[in-house]
């Protein structure tokens, strides 16, 4: 079961502004193995989405560049390829769903021709064998009447069903790995749960592996089997489901978990928030980013960052205090 | 039940209910364009020109550059249709032969500028840098210099003659297609189906002429169309300045600048030449114009 598929490790995005250099992602490693369902977290800004952008390379340009890091799939460094060879890989291998399925459907083609364009960009198919492909992605995607519906074009569509054209779209060439960017963010809360059930059915299907970036943490807890927490774009916590939600070493991520509210709550528990907000990119003090909101700081925080490293097996944090809390969890 | 729910979306949207038609942009397009009226007078215009200028000898009742001392200055009537000029030439034949050279002018001018335009503003806006700065500073050059003046400059240089005024009118023009296509891919370069196809694999060629020029084409169009009667009405300007057709070659700019003198005595030799220019430019406008909005399916 645990077949590393993609590692990326110790990966550095910048963007080169002129205002000064955007570190939106700084040092962020994380493993993903096959047939599993990595949850990416964070605030807005927190470097979630370019985390997502840098694995394909679709990094906005002409500002952003990977500076550093590795990501390893299928046993190449995909950061270091070029254009030419990262296109194969492009909807191909790893594809990517996009927040709004509004605005990621090119308004002047029918569905269908859209459909058809990701299957023939990678595969070697006539035109007939392309539109009877699409035909059963629709049906797969849960589309009735699919023969008929590739010829209508997206605005007759809902967000729904618009998502569920994008997801057909990314499943034309069977990737190993689907990145979804807060897929579900711009629908309504009642497609939502469909669009990412549909999303684990398929993927569980074709035995695929699916990155879910989200700032719902009710979506990572019913779907992810790990969790990477990410905070002004660097990770800070990153382990399996359970220790995240049950076990969380990081101030941040018990911060996060604070503020949710749980069914088994009492009436009288308050839901916490965390004090302040995030800081700009630009600039960054050398210490803990997280230090002016923490409520566990000290004086040593300020000074250094603290590395990202694997404290329990299978458990990294980016916490100077990390041993003063898992001795606190051990105690009780 | 889905096919009533479909119906009633075609009702909306205007689709017809024929169920399993294949749809191309192009042939959509085409739909949408025949349903509307004001395109259709447009095309029927241009079409109507085409014709003429096609078969002008057939339809021609005199030889336009024949001079008949005698008939000078004649007001329409059975014999002349449209009158006659000073030199007794008939004005309708002439009229009839100088759409030959206005829908040449007009068309391959604006040919020239639009391959031109479009090659270099699609260049500066998608690939950005220091591409973009180049080519935007030489269309500043352009945009700089007075489109008469620099249009007497390059006939002065190539001389006087009808494809003189193709190359001068289309190196003019390119410009204005530079700019306007480079803003439009601009604002579509950053929409996220863009982004979307790029995540697809698809190459910056093909995101280029599939994705970004069909959406970026309704401007483009719009301007073209209106730029093939800018042209004709500078035709018309270098031939009144005499840079341009050289007479007794029949052109209706050059017809209009012998008219003035006259314009109180014989208004006709104005008249049609005129109306010819505006009906020509009309046609166009009318025609670009529906030609916008059936390309954008969101329209209606």
């Amino acid at each position: 079961m645990n077949e590393k598929l993609l590692e990326v490790r110790d990966l550095k995005t910048h963007f080169f502004t002129p205002d000064g250099v955007v570190k939106a992602v700084d040092g962020v490693s994380f493993i993903l193995n096959k047939k599993e369902v990595l949850g990416i977290v964070g605030e807005t800004g927190s470097g979630k989405s370019v985390t997502a952008l840098s694995i394909l390379n679709l990094i906005p340009q002409p500002f952003g560049r990977i500076v550093g890091g590795r990501i390893m799939f299928d046993g190449v460094d995909i950061a270091g390829l070029g254009q030419k060879q990262i296109q194969k890989y492009r909807g191909n291998r790893i594809s990517m769903v996009f927040q709004d399925p509004a605005a990621s459907l090119n308004p002047v083609y029918t569905v269908g021709n859209q459909i058809m364009e990701s299957i023939m960009i990678h595969q070697k198919i006539d035109k007939r064998s392309a539109r009877k492909k699409a035909m059963r992605l629709l049906d797969m995607v849960g589309i009735p009447e699919p023969q008929r519906r590739l010829n209508s074009y997206p605005h007759q569509f809902s967000g729904g069903m618009r998502q569920r054209v994008m997801i057909a779209m990314a499943l034309a060439n069977s990737p190993s790995i689907l990145i979804a960017d807060e897929p579900t963010t711009a629908l309504d809360v009642t497609i939502q749960a469909q669009i990412l059930e549909l999303m684990v059915d398929v993927m569980n299907k074709t035995g695929s592996s699916i990155i879910l970036i989200t700032h719902d943490l009710g979506v990572v807890a019913k779907y992810a089997d790990k969790v990477m927490v990410m905070y002004g774009g660097k990770p800070v916590e990153f382990s399996d489901i359970d220790k995240i939600f049950y076990e969380p070493l990081h101030p941040y991520t018990n911060g996060l978990m604070g503020s949710i509210a749980r069914l088994d709550s009492k009436k009288k528990d308050r839901l916490t928030t965390i004090d302040g907000s995030p800081p700009s990119l630009i600039d960054l003090p050398p210490g803990c980013i997280f230090y002016p909101r923490c409520k566990y700081r000290m004086e040593g925080c300020a000074r250094s960052y603290p590395r990202f490293k694997e404290v329990k097996p299978g458990h990294h944090v980016a916490c100077h205090r990390h041993a003063e809390f898992l001795k606190e969890e051990a105690d009780g | 039940m889905y096919e009533r729910v479909y119906k009633l979306q075609n009702a909306i949207s205007g689709e017809p209910g024929n169920k399993y038609s294949r749809s191309s942009l192009y042939k959509d397009a085409w739909r949408r364009l025949t349903r509307n009226r004001l395109a259709i007078i447009g095309l029927s215009i241009i079409a109507a020109l085409i014709f003429i200028s096609l078969f002008s000898p057939f339809l021609a009742t005199h030889d336009p550059t024949l001079r008949v001392k005698e008939d000078s200055l004649k007001p329409p009537g059975s014999q002349y249709w449209f009158g006659t000029d000073i030199l007794g030439r008939d004005i309708y034949s002439r009229v009839i032969y100088g759409s030959r050279i206005s829908m040449l002018v007009g068309i391959v001018a604006v040919g020239i500028s639009l391959l031109i335009g479009l090659g270099m503003g699609a260049v500066a806006g998608y690939f950005g840098g220091f591409s973009d700065a180049l080519i935007m500073r030489i269309a500043d050059i352009f945009f700089a210099f007075p489109y008469i003046l620099g249009a007497i400059a390059i006939m002065a240089v190539l001389g006087p003659g009808i494809v003189n005024i193709f190359v001068a009118i289309g190196i003019l023009g390119w410009a204005h297609f530079a700019r306007l296509f480079r803003s439009s891919i601009l604002s579509i370069k950053n929409k996220e189906y863009i982004e979307a196809a790029r995540a697809l694999g698809a190459s910056n060629f093909r995101i280029i002429i599939k994705h970004i020029f069909p959406n970026s084409f309704a401007p483009i169009i719009v301007f073209g169309t209106m730029n093939v009667g800018t042209a004709i009405i500078v035709e018309a300007a270098l031939s009144f300045l005499g840079l341009g057709v050289q007479p007794p070659a029949p052109a209706w700019g050059q017809m209009l600048s012998e008219s003035m003198r006259y314009i109180n005595t014989a208004p006709w030799m104005m008249f049609f030449p005129g109306m010819a220019i505006v009906f020509t430019v009309l046609g166009f406008v009318l025609f670009g114009d529906g030609l916008r909005d059936a390309f954008d399916p969101r329209m209606k």
